[in-house]
């Protein structure tokens, strides 16, 4: 009975042993962590006193926390973001940070899971950051806002596409580079439909949250709409060996068209197995697929392919730098998602700068009203949340490139 | 009838390269009864290495033949000494330590080996090129089935028939199957079980090696996470045939291809993986031991 | 003898030039070329062969060392752990004052540390849960089970969809929860009785990814993938309670919890069936003759393991107030299975510090950012190296010890 009884002590004994030696690792940030906060205090009394004199040059630094897939099988989504925030970074800081505030990044993986998103948001929260970018998945992003919002902290998403999240208007700090499901499916209804005046069309999606919730919009659309058919409607699975089995599907279905809700892999995959069996089916599909690697993989099955994306990028000046300094310094092309970054970071940067503050109210408000040149155009935010100044448009796949169809 | 033939051809070279996967793990577990989960990983990283030494070798400009051979070697060689090293360093110490620790072991080895890859280089998709020529006299069927898809078909059935061979009529596969039935008795009689084991992992991850080249070069792009996926796939249609069987893992591999592609084919994509799996755990309320498998005392 | 100490000295130094130039063959495409082929340029980084080179003669030294001494140290079973917690069992006097202890630890707990650390510690907690309820099935019972996600999203789901439809609060989708994964896994139970080992653990791992499929392609049932939000923390009475606060009023809903969990799974240890169980695992056939029903038995055992995984599903969902079906992966599967090899099969004091070292451990790896994953597959590798049995063996060897005295 006693050593029933002790079996238990020694259970919770040594529970306990494992989170007093797991503090040992945190126990030096946590001292550190409560000196900047006593300093910060410091320097909000000092700004409050010094208000009228002289601008202080020791100002405590902007964070910025970057939350994503950084690990798993969604990595190569949320890496690109990490490599535009680190780049804008440096170079503000180079050039002396934010009116005579460094800036600081928190890189932070929430492997594209919700349990993982809220513990990284509590994480920064703690941390006391002032903006986030992220997160990548619109999961991981639904999970997280909510902490977000209670702590008053903005965040911009360069790649969440679920449309609650700003049309519900529940969260005032979100907002997003990246133009929402439904109006992409709009746009690539549309099309379809008006030029290119067709009317079988299959729908494949790749069971995501971001692939799947575009399906759905565009399902619905063509279901309103009298003049199309929706002869397919099915979800593959990302990352199978081989997609033969739908492609015949496709064939079967006599579809003359197929939009494609997902990402640039498995789009690769299934078009290069369409065009290997010569079949001339018209496919379609969102800024997920609009990425230089779709074309450097499918290469010459790429040619003719439709997808949505970002307007005016190629030609802009910013874009071309941007894209020039990811391979300086990673020497690699970047990955998805990452000019969507590379705008929401020179967004929020922006807002620093202009309204001089870092305050909560003021960075809102500058975010919503101000104008700033990025990669993706000069842009702002509306009320909801989602970037104006974002046109879309329709790309098509011309000799290795991502031409813009004028309409 | 064309709709079936193709679905069914479809199936075909999905079952083959699942097979081209499940022949490695089959192979470990009937020797050492471990579920190797870094074997999808050795899977891509024979990948990673074929594209690595076929891209060199392209900028050093030699031909394409030169190329596959060369680059399907370096795989082979590579994966079969990453999965030698994997057995010494992350199974060896093990050997007598319960079953389930190994297993732990495999998964911490799996996980080391994703993120080794993602962080030494790269966490994009990389096209790949495609080895297999595209032959002329094939041109007019290529709606129904495609050159790489022939070789991939053809090229299990070539391991599958080299793989039973060796452990039928070799003297070290009358070691393995030795060792496989019981270890301490192989021992007694004189046979170097260690040895035995470390060639069990080479041949293993030299065919992982060899599916890893056909499937990149068939699918055109590789990802650190190829493996994974692949892998539990591989490790399913290898119990369905019955695990430990050579012939069980083509034959399971084969059913769990054709499965998916007629059901996706004539019903839904949508549960293509729940059929899958459902129609595994019908096959195995029948048959316990899988297909081909030895009846579990 | 000093010719012995020398020669062995310069074996082990050929030793690890050995392994230095295996590993930099080995690592050499993978580590040392970098190629894109989108833009069709190499990169040669020589500098990484030397780091592998000289890295891995190093480590190679300390390796052949670890082993050894492992080695040595496996011919004397009583480790070190063992006394020390025969020790604190057996006297009074020094259990009292560190349960005390413990206890006020606990509780002080979210008001020393931060909103973060007590946020964390809720998800160690929820698996210690799930640990414990696995533990049933694989630890005393023996089967291996890699479907244990399925449970965990029965349960969450069930509190998400019966909130999201009919407004019901958490302290009622608890219990329901519980129930559900109880149902479910009798329901799973009944077919896969036949199977043994890893027929078993495939065919269980087929059915975690038929039941996230389903949570994936049903979309009028369960959202599909944009999964449901605004699932409430759990109410106290009334009250509106702030971030941190509903933190810490979790916190402590989850050491209650955990206790209740800790203390059930004692009793039951102990009872009819948990004897019966071990009994089974040990000899099935003896087992029969002994008159016991293996399918009650065992249909018993899985519905009881199930049974915190739906508990630990409501859990989960109340915390991270959204769920969709990425949650549920094979991943969280393997991850609670880890969790009770790792902390040793069988023994409540090591599942729950398997729990706490591998949650808690990826999170305070974030430091390591990109490195994190990496170091934990090590961790994994060289833990089962260095304690194959799990971290707590020698606790259940104690266990065994009382039966035979009673």
């Amino acid at each position: 009975m006693l050593l029933k009884k002790g079996n238990i002590l020694l259970t919770i004994f040594t529970a306990l042993a494992i989170i007093i030696s797991g503090f040992f690792i945190s126990s030096c940030g946590e001292t550190q962590k409560s000196e900047e906060v006593k300093q910060s205090e410091k320097t909000e009394q000092a700004d409050q006193a010094a208000e009228t004199e002289e601008q202080i040059e020791d100002k405590e630094s902007i964070k910025i926390g970057v939350i994503g897939a950084h690990s798993g099988d969604l990595a190569s989504y949320g890496i690109p973001t990490i490599n535009a925030a680190t780049i804008i970074v440096e170079k503000y800081n180079a050039q002396g940070g934010i009116n005579g505030r460094s800036i600081e990044i928190i890189v932070e993986d929430d492997g594209c899971k919700p349990e993982m998103a809220t513990s990284a948001a509590v994480k920064v929260v703690g941390e006391k950051v002032n903006s986030v970018i992220g997160h990548i998945c619109s999961g991981a992003t639904k999970a997280a806002i909510g902490i977000y919002k209670e702590s008053n902290i903005i965040t911009i998403s360069p790649s969440a596409t679920n449309p609650p999240l700003t049309q519900s208007g529940e969260y005032p700090n979100f907002f997003r580079t990246i133009a929402s499901d439904d109006a992409q499916a709009k746009l690539e209804v549309d099309f379809v439909l008006d030029v290119l005046n067709l009317t079988k069309i299959a729908i494949i999606h790749d069971k995501g949250d971001y692939g799947k919730g575009f399906a759905e919009f565009v399902k619905q659309f063509l279901e309103n709409d009298q003049r199309a058919e929706v002869v397919l409607y099915e979800g593959i699975t990302p990352g199978a060996v081989d997609y033969s089995a739908i492609v015949n599907k496709i064939k079967e279905s006599e579809a003359e068209a197929i939009i494609y809700g997902g990402y640039h892999p498995e789009a690769s995959k299934i078009v290069t197995q369409i065009r290997k069996k010569n079949m001339k089916t018209v496919f379609v599909s969102d800024d997920g697929v609009k990425d230089e690697t779709f074309i450097k993989v499918a290469k010459e099955y790429a040619e003719g392919v439709y997808a949505t994306g970002p307007m005016d990028t190629s030609s802009n000046p910013l874009t071309i730098e941007a894209i020039k300094e990811h391979e300086a310094k990673y020497g690699e092309y970047p990955g998805a998602f990452y000019l969507n970054a590379y705008a929401a970071m020179l967004a929020l940067l922006n807002a620093y700068e202009v309204s001089n503050s870092i305050e909560y109210d003021d960075i809102v408000q500058t975010l919503r009203t101000e104008y700033v040149d990025t990669p993706l155009g000069k842009i702002s935010f509306d009320e909801k949340g989602d970037a104006i100044g974002i046109g879309f448009s329709m790309y098509q796949v011309k000799e290795g490139r991502f031409v813009e169809i004028k309409q | 009838m064309d709709y079936f033939l193709e679905l069914f051809l479809g199936g075909l070279t999905r079952g083959s390269i699942y097979a081209l996967i499940a022949l490695g793990y089959t192979m470990v577990y009937g020797i050492i009864q471990l579920i190797n989960f870094a074997h999808g990983e050795i899977y891509m990283i024979g990948a990673f290495t074929a594209l690595i030494a076929a891209s060199v070798l392209t900028f050093a400009g030699l031909n394409q033949l030169a190329i596959i051979v060369i680059a399907a070697l370096a795989a082979i060689i590579y994966s079969a000494a990453y999965g030698y090293t994997i057995e010494k360093i992350a199974y060896k110490p093990l050997r007598n330590a319960p079953r389930l620790s190994v297993l732990i072991s495999a998964i911490g080895m799996s996980l080391f080996l994703q993120n080794y890859v993602l962080l030494a280089q790269t966490s994009n998709f990389l096209p790949f090129p495609e080895l297999i020529p595209e032959f002329e006299f094939l041109k007019p069927y290529s709606h129904i089935i495609r050159p790489s898809e022939l070789f991939i078909c053809i090229t299990t059935a070539v391991i599958m028939l080299l793989l039973t061979f060796l452990i039928k009529f070799t003297k070290i596969g009358k070691a393995m199957r030795a060792a496989a039935q019981d270890k301490t008795m192989a021992m007694l009689l004189g046979i170097d079980v260690n040895l035995v084991i470390s060639v069990t992992f080479i041949v293993g991850s030299a065919t992982a090696a060899i599916g890893g080249v056909l499937i990149a070069s068939h699918i055109g792009q590789i990802n650190f996470y190829m493996g994974f996926i692949a892998g539990i796939k591989a490790f399913v249609a290898a119990v369905l045939g019955g695990i430990g069987s050579i012939p069980g893992a083509v034959l399971g591999s084969l059913i769990l291809g054709w499965t998916e592609s007629f059901f996706t084919g004539y019903i839904s994509s949508d549960y293509e993986d729940a059929f899958a799996f459902l129609f595994l755990v019908l096959i195995l309320i029948f048959r316990p031991s899988g297909i081909l498998g030895k009846k579990e005392y | 003898m000093t010719t012995d100490i020398s020669a062995s000295k310069i074996d082990g130094i050929k030793k690890s030039v050995y392994t230095a130039l295996w590993f930099m063959f080995l690592t050499f495409p993978i580590m040392v070329i970098k190629v894109n082929t989108i833009d069709n340029i190499i990169i040669w980084r020589w500098e990484n062969m030397f780091f592998i080179g000289a890295g891995s003669f190093i480590l190679s030294f300390i390796w052949r060392y670890m082993i050894s001494k492992n080695e040595m140290k496996s011919e004397d079973s009583t480790g070190i752990l063992q006394t020390f917690s025969e020790k604190i069992t057996s006297e009074k006097k020094i259990y009292i004052p560190i349960i005390i202890a413990a206890a006020v630890f606990v509780i002080a707990f979210p008001f020393i540390f931060s909103m973060y650390n007590t946020n964390i510690m809720i998800t160690a907690l929820i698996y210690v849960m799930l640990g414990l309820g696995l533990n049933i099935v694989v630890g005393i019972s023996g089967h291996l089970f890699l479907g244990y996600a399925a449970f965990y999203a029965a349960g969450a789901y069930t509190y998400a969809l019966l909130n999201h439809h009919f407004d019901i609060s958490f302290w009622f989708a608890l219990p329901i929860g519980a129930a559900i994964g109880a149902v479910i896994g009798i329901l799973l139970g009944f077919p896969v009785l036949r199977l043994k080992g890893d027929y078993l653990a495939i065919v269980t791992l087929g059915f975690g990814e038929i039941v996230r499929l389903i949570l994936e392609n049903w979309n009028d049932f369960s959202f599909g993938p944009s999964g449901i939000a605004n699932i409430p923390r759990p109410p106290l009475f009334n009250l509106k309670l702030s971030l941190s606060e509903a933190i810490v009023y979790l916190y402590f809903i989850m050491v209650v919890l955990c206790i209740f969990t800790v203390f059930i799974i004692r009793r039951l240890e102990d009872s009819r069936i948990g004897r019966a169980l071990v009994a089974l695992r040990e000899d099935e056939t003896a087992c029969q003759a002994m008159g016991i029903d293996k399918t009650k038995i065992k249909l018993t055992a899985f519905a009881l393991g199930t049974t915190w995984a739906g508990m630990g599903g409501v859990l989960f969902a109340a915390k991270t107030t959204f769920v969709n079906p990425s949650s549920f992966t094979i991943w969280e599967s393997i991850m609670v299975l880890c969790i009770v090899v790792l902390g040793g099969m069988g023994s409540i004091v090591g599942v729950i510090i398997g729990a706490m070292i591998l949650i808690l451990l990826p999170e305070y790896l974030r430091a390591f950012s990109e490195y994190r994953m990496i170091i934990f597959g090590i961790v994994l590798v060289l833990m089962m190296i260095f304690r194959p049995g799990g971290i707590v063996t020698s606790v259940r060897k104690n266990y065994k010890f009382e039966l035979e005295s009673k």
